[in-house]
């Protein structure tokens, strides 16, 4: 079967800083992955064409590229899949990374976040005689971000990272609560405390883009969801995100939907006033459009309001969260 | 056809003029919206953080009063209550025993969810159930030679599989089918998967405006006139707060945002201002000057 792929091909060396779309058209069987192609093309065609590898099977993580616009591993995205009708296929390096040659990324950047979440057991206590010991259950919970494979994917295509590099990133922060959850580890609160900070859990804009490309299904931001429930079960509450959460809550409870503008103002903080005056003049241009909500008490309740209360009251999550339970 | 609908928060607060579009196209689509009253805010994603099952007994309740309305879609107007809602039923569906345990909250109010509401955004609604083809057939004011960026909003697109896209793969393009019956063109440009930062408003508005001054930009730079998008909260961050991002820019640009029904509505000749069109903070006068709206 005939398959095009466009490939991105960049060589600092020779082409300076651009990059070029090159396009091949290739013979290939029906189930070879997008990977398999490349491979052929560097055999067969090009073997200037630069390309990570080694595994072929999903388990090493190097492969990850962009394929039609998304972060996928080569050798997990079959051709026939991406081109059904046999349209050309886009193959582009990962996103938000500094790109080495043609589809091959520097890793720096992401090994930088990793290592800086601390990605090892830090034990409470004297070392056991023997073997530490975690019951069954408590691991379980730790199966989804332990299945992570480094390949990269998450950060590539995070919305949050690409405005902003100093963001930790998903594939961190998915580490970080592997770790927070280990019952074993007796450094969580201080994790937690780094992860509360600027560029931590708060930072990620919920965006689902790791959920729908990570080949594991680690689901980074449902754990990073999970991170700032143990953030604020902690008690650490003096951070906008925070009160952002609480101040949706207490609106939800006390009329049974949101108020826009309590949601700012309680999350900028009640009495932060230079943010309030700043903030007037836009205030009014919304409020002379009809755009801005009463404020607390004159927010009006909707019917069944005391039933949905009830829920809340009911079911907010007073323990700790369980890990996992995604 | 006849829905329960549900409007959600955004629209009778921060944008209310997209209540007033949708009603406005509604009755010319042939679409009966029933609200459904007594529903709750659907959490955003926001309550959720606080516990998953607080979410989804909260939609699961506005489940079970659209199924005692005797009805069997939910109509929405926002990307996020799409998604979540989605979400919340993808799981209560695929876990019989968490939907009981759901049920037995429920019960105190005697209501009961059994699992048989389907959720559908405007979007999905118009191409799925009114179809293009008819749309077509009813645009009286074509919006000749306006180009329009399609800006999805995350929740209407991700995760996949919960949004039913490998079902419909067509969700990643209705907005564009759309564009197009109203006569448009649409514009292809890198940010209309991504996040519009809107969630990030008040925990890092740095961040926040740097996403709507990238994609206005983009958009602008791909030949756009104007942007598009089913979700208010998108909007919010795209129309209101854009002369902020601009201003961090350094920039002067001004990208007017439509909301979906206020883009069928100009189609279907209906007044600006009836569709709420001059609450914008972004003048959208260039483009209907470009399409000859009269206001
Ligand atoms: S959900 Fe958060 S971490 Fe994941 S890609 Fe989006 S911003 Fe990044
Ligand atoms: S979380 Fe998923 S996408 Fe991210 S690095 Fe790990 S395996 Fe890859
Ligand atoms: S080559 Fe190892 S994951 Fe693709």
């Amino acid at each position: 079967m005939k398959t095009t792929l466009q490939v991105n091909r960049y060589d600092p060396e020779a082409s300076g800083e651009k990059s070029t779309v090159q396009e091949y058209t290739l013979d290939v069987p029906e189930h070879y992955t997008v990977l398999d192609a490349l491979i052929q093309v560097r055999e067969q065609d090009d073997p200037s064409l630069a390309v990570r590898c080694s595994c072929r099977a999903a388990i090493c993580g190097s492969c990850a590229m962009r394929i039609n616009d998304q972060a996928r591993l080569g050798c997990k995205t079959r051709v026939t899949v991406m081109a059904p009708k046999g349209e050309p296929i886009r193959v582009e390096p990962m996103g938000n990374q500094h790109v080495v040659k043609d589809l091959v990324v520097d890793l720096d950047l992401f090994w930088g976040k990793v290592r800086a979440v601390q990605p090892y057991l830090q034990p409470k206590g004297p070392e056991p005689e023997e073997e530490y010991i975690a019951s069954n259950e408590s691991m379980l919970n730790l199966l989804t971000p332990m299945g992570c494979i480094m390949c990269g994917a998450c950060v590539s295509d995070c919305t949050a990272l690409e405005v902003d590099k100093n963001f930790i990133g998903p594939a961190a922060l998915a580490k970080s609560y592997r770790f927070v959850a280990d019952p074993r580890d007796g450094q969580a609160r201080q994790r937690l405390e780094v992860m509360n900070e600027y560029a931590g859990a708060w930072d990620c804009t919920r965006c689902y883009m790791c959920v729908e490309v990570c080949p594991k299904g680690v689901a980074p931001m449902d754990r990073i969801m999970e991170l700032r429930e143990h953030i604020m079960d902690a008690g650490m509450t003096n951070t906008p995100g925070y009160r952002h959460v609480a101040s949706f809550a207490r609106s939800v409870e006390h009329s049974g939907w949101l108020n826009e503008t309590d949601l700012a103002v309680d999350s900028w903080g009640r009495f932060n006033l230079p943010k309030l005056l700043s903030e007037a003049p836009f205030g009014i241009k919304m409020l002379m459009r009809g755009k801005m909500p009463l404020p607390g008490p004159l927010h009006k309740k909707r019917p069944g309001h005391e039933n949905i209360a009830r829920l809340m009251k009911r079911l907010e999550r007073k323990q700790p969260a369980k890990a996992g339970a995604h | 056809m006849k829905y329960a609908f549900y409007p959600g928060c955004v629209s009778r607060g921060g944008t209310p003029e997209l209540y007033t579009a949708t009603m406005a196209i509604a009755g010319r689509l042939g679409l009966e919206l029933e609200e459904i009253v007594g529903t709750s805010c659907t959490g955003a994603g926001v309550l959720q953080e606080k516990g998953q099952k607080l979410g989804d007994t909260l939609n699961a309740r506005t489940f079970a009063m659209a199924e005692r309305m005797g009805l069997t879609t939910i109509m929405n107007i926002c990307s996020t209550c799409q998604g979540v809602m989605s979400q919340a039923n993808y799981r209560m569906l695929q876990n019989e025993a968490y939907l009981d345990e759901i049920n037995k909250e429920l019960q105190i109010e005697g209501l009961q969810y059994t699992g048989r509401i389907v959720i559908k955004n405007l979007a999905w609604v118009v191409v799925e159930e009114v179809g293009i083809e008819k749309l077509k057939s009813m645009v009286t004011r074509p919006l000749k030679d306006v180009k329009v960026a399609p800006f999805y909003g995350c929740y209407i697109l991700r995760p996949s599989w919960a949004l039913g896209l490998d079902d419909n793969p067509g969700r990643g393009q209705y907005l564009e089918q759309i564009i197009e019956a109203c006569g448009g063109e649409p514009v292809n440009f890198p940010g209309r998967t991504k996040c519009c930062g809107f969630p990030l408003g008040v925990i890092n508005e740095k961040n926040s405006l740097t996403m709507v001054a990238n994609h206005t930009h983009d958009a602008h730079d791909h030949g756009a006139d104007t942007m598009v998008t089913p979700c208010p909260l998108c909007h919010l961050n795209l129309d209101a707060q854009q002369p902020k991002a601009q201003a961090l820019r350094g920039s002067g640009l001004k990208m007017p945002v439509l909301h979906l029904p206020q883009l069928i509505g100009l189609a279907l000749g209906i007044g600006a201002k009836e569709l709420g069109i001059y609450r914008h903070m972004v003048s959208a006068k260039a483009i209907l000057d470009k399409a000859s709206v009269r206001a």
